[in-house]
């Protein structure tokens, strides 16, 4: 589904990323962890298609396409989701207007037809009702003096609506009270198919209690240092990431 | 420039020998008072402050007929898309400065819905007690228009009257040989305890440029509810001064938007003098232009008395060489205490290219009152832009979708809802987009 390969990217002449390999198959879940400045968040900014990201060398491939060349919303279309760490406060714009806009432009893209509203009231429903969200939220405007709490949770919400073959959850656990954790990893686990698939970015091991990863990678100074299965990610728990910097200083 | 002063001055002697005998002795000594404020001052220049960053001069070069003689028509299938024609309404409609009555809709029964020139000749006191008493007088664009006042809007709405349906105001210029300037000119009367909603709007049909000088004056008597909206969309060859001034009396609430899309140069003059106690004023503007545009703001709030409430809201977005101009002055006199007032000026500019030039003007001579301002000038958000495309809005689309967010606090006291559509459409087709804004 998704094959990086070689990926360099630098931000004011400042390289980031300094050649990542991934693949990631549908079905499957992968986590990202490393410690802070390691390059987790630039990596799925590249992915998710941010412009200030400049890529110098290497490729991403989704379902056998080069996603270099496109725009973020190209992207989005294509099936690729990402969750942010810090969701975008937008006043003025409704959850439920930003969501009808979102799924029409997505299907416009795709040369499909607008989703009747009331079709798309009973989807929203659902999920809300997944996801244990008040339907006070649909009117409310877009994250704007949402808990961090209800951020994540709206991410995924959003997540739940867009159905993306790829979903990439970028720190989704912060800011998180374990109730909230358990509902947000709840609404990821439900949503999860053969067909599509997950890459969580974190820096704790405790969301992966929750959301159980397949495969395990370590990023660290801008390159996959170490992977593993899911008891890679319980080691790093215990150990810090200490060891793995000592390992890659021999 | 001279050229234009000497031909409404010519135009004035011959308006005056025409109305000879027809006029009574308020009315003709406040047009000859008028008429030496514009001959004094003439049209005013860049070296005036409150002109310095809006140039009338290209303007005022131009060849303009100032007098219209003959009675034109137009179909109203030509001009429906003008109308908010989903509701039912009554409609002043005023062709090159004559009134229509094909196109209008007015009514004697409750309350007066009619025209500037039948109050003149069927209500002469009422004439003699609103007319020019509103609007500054040493204002020279003002003074040629009282000078010069024959025709426009008539509308008075009797003690506890509500007015259900909206009144539309549409001026259109269907001159088609030359440039022309219009001058009309309206007088609304709230009388105690009284509410109507009103648009207005000038639309040139012509091929050639249009030069309006519009002067309203309002009076909301006790208790009084007017809402007024003014919807600035004009061909990019037609520009507008508009001089509306309002006398607010006790516990009167007045809303007044105005919203500028369109058109050459806009300028609007929007004073309101609160003359009693405890009053409400809304001003709310939205300025959404692009290359080739000004839109140029000077209102007034001028607190007389204690207890008074203003609040103003005006959001900028500038696309292309686009230029606006915001000037809020409030004054808070020295006995007004307890006034509230609060002012803010958002503006977004969408090029390097767009300016605007924004001034609030606090002049407070009271010590126990509320007043705030603020004025910011930013870009669009980057960070916003990016959230909203990684969930498949196009780039055009979040960006309309961000600035209709930034401007819809501009919106938030309309009382008509078809008229809040028809806005919403507009914005939407301005940004270039096919979105329904609201949910």
């Amino acid at each position: 589904m998704l094959k990086i390969n070689d990926l360099h990217a630098s931000i004011e002449g400042n390289e980031i990323l300094k050649g990542i390999n991934l693949e990631i198959k549908p079905g499957e879940v992968h986590a990202i962890m490393g410690p802070n400045g390691s390059g987790k968040s630039t990596l799925s900014s590249v992915v998710a298609g941010r412009e200030e990201y400049e890529v110098s060398k290497g490729t991403i491939d989704f379902e056998g396409e080069d996603l270099l060349d496109l725009d973020p919303e190209e992207r989005a279309h294509k099936g690729i989701f990402l969750s942010f760490q810090y969701p975008i406060e937008i006043p003025g714009v409704s959850v439920t207007n930003f969501l009808k806009t979102a799924i029409n432009e997505t299907r416009k893209a795709k040369g499909e037809e607008a989703m009747p509203a009331n079709i798309m009231l009973k989807k929203m429903r659902e999920k809300m009702a997944l996801l244990e969200m008040d339907k006070g939220f649909l009117s409310r405007s877009l994250n704007e003096g949402f808990s961090g709490g209800e951020k994540k949770r709206n991410e995924i919400f959003q997540m739940a609506m867009l159905e993306p073959k790829l979903a990439i959850l970028d720190e989704t656990d912060s800011g998180l009270d374990i109730d909230a954790l358990r509902i947000v990893a709840n609404g990821v686990n439900k949503l999860k198919s053969k067909d599509n698939a997950v890459l969580l970015i974190t820096h704790y091991q405790r969301l992966l209690d929750y959301i159980v990863p397949d495969y395990v990678h370590v990023l660290y100074n801008g390159r996959i240092v170490k992977s593993g299965g899911k008891d890679l990610a319980l080691q790093l728990e215990e150990k810090g990431y200490d060891w793995i910097k000592e390992e890659m200083a021999i | 420039m001279e050229a234009l002063k000497d031909k409404l001055e010519s135009s004035f002697l011959v308006f005056e020998n025409e109305l000879n005998g027809h006029s009574n002795k308020y009315i003709h000594k406040t047009r000859q008072e008028a008429f030496k404020v514009f001959e004094k001052q003439g049209f005013p220049t860049k070296r005036d402050e409150e002109w310095k960053y809006t140039n009338l001069k290209p303007i005022l070069k131009q060849d303009f007929k100032v007098f219209h003689r003959g009675e034109n028509t137009i179909d109203f299938k030509d001009v429906r898309r003008y109308f908010l024609s989903d509701v039912d309404s009554y409609k002043l409609v005023f062709i090159d400065g004559k009134f229509s009555s094909w196109l209008s809709e007015t009514t004697h029964e409750k309350f007066d819905i009619c025209t500037f020139g039948s109050m003149l000749e069927k209500y002469p006191e009422v004439a003699d007690k609103y007319f020019n008493k509103a609007l500054p007088q040493n204002e020279s664009l003002a003074a040629i228009n009282t000078a010069l006042a024959s025709e426009g809007a008539f509308i008075r709405i009797k003690k506890n009257q509500t007015v259900e349906k909206p009144v539309q105001l549409i001026y259109f210029t269907s001159e088609q040989e030359q440039g022309a300037m219009q001058q009309p000119r309206n007088l609304i009367v709230l009388e105690e305890n009284s509410e109507v909603k009103i648009t207005e709007r000038h639309q040139s049909l012509s091929s050639h440029d249009v030069f309006t000088n519009s002067a309203t004056e309002i009076f909301v008597e006790k208790h009084a509810r007017l809402h007024y909206y003014k919807v600035q969309n004009d061909s990019k060859q037609a520009s507008i001064i508009d001089n509306t001034s309002v006398k607010q009396y006790s516990r009167s609430v007045v809303n007044m938007g105005t919203f500028s899309f369109g058109g050459k140069l806009v300028r609007n003059n929007l004073n309101f003098f609160l003359e009693e106690e405890y009053t409400e004023t809304y001003m709310d503007g939205i300025s959404l232009i692009g290359d080739g545009q000004l839109v140029d703001h000077h209102t007034l709030a001028d607190h007389k008395m204690p207890n008074c409430y203003s609040n103003e809201t005006y959001k900028g977005i500038y696309d292309g060489n686009a230029k606006g101009v915001f000037n809020g002055k409030v004054m808070v006199h020295p006995h007004a205490q307890k006034t509230n007032a609060f002012q803010q000026n958002n503006n977004i500019l969408l090029t390097d290219k767009a300016s605007i030039d924004t001034k609030p003007q606090l002049e407070i001579f009271a010590d126990d009152v509320q007043c705030s301002h603020g004025c910011t000038i930013g870009q669009l958000d980057e960070d916003a832009m990016f959230y909203l495309q990684t969930r498949g809005i196009p780039a055009k689309e979040a960006k309309a979708l961000l600035l209709y967010a930034f401007a819809n606090d501009g919106l938030r006291n309309i009382k008509i809802a078809e008229l809040r559509k028809k806005l919403n459409k507009v914005i939407a087709s301005k940004l270039g987009v096919d979105l329904d804004f609201e949910l």
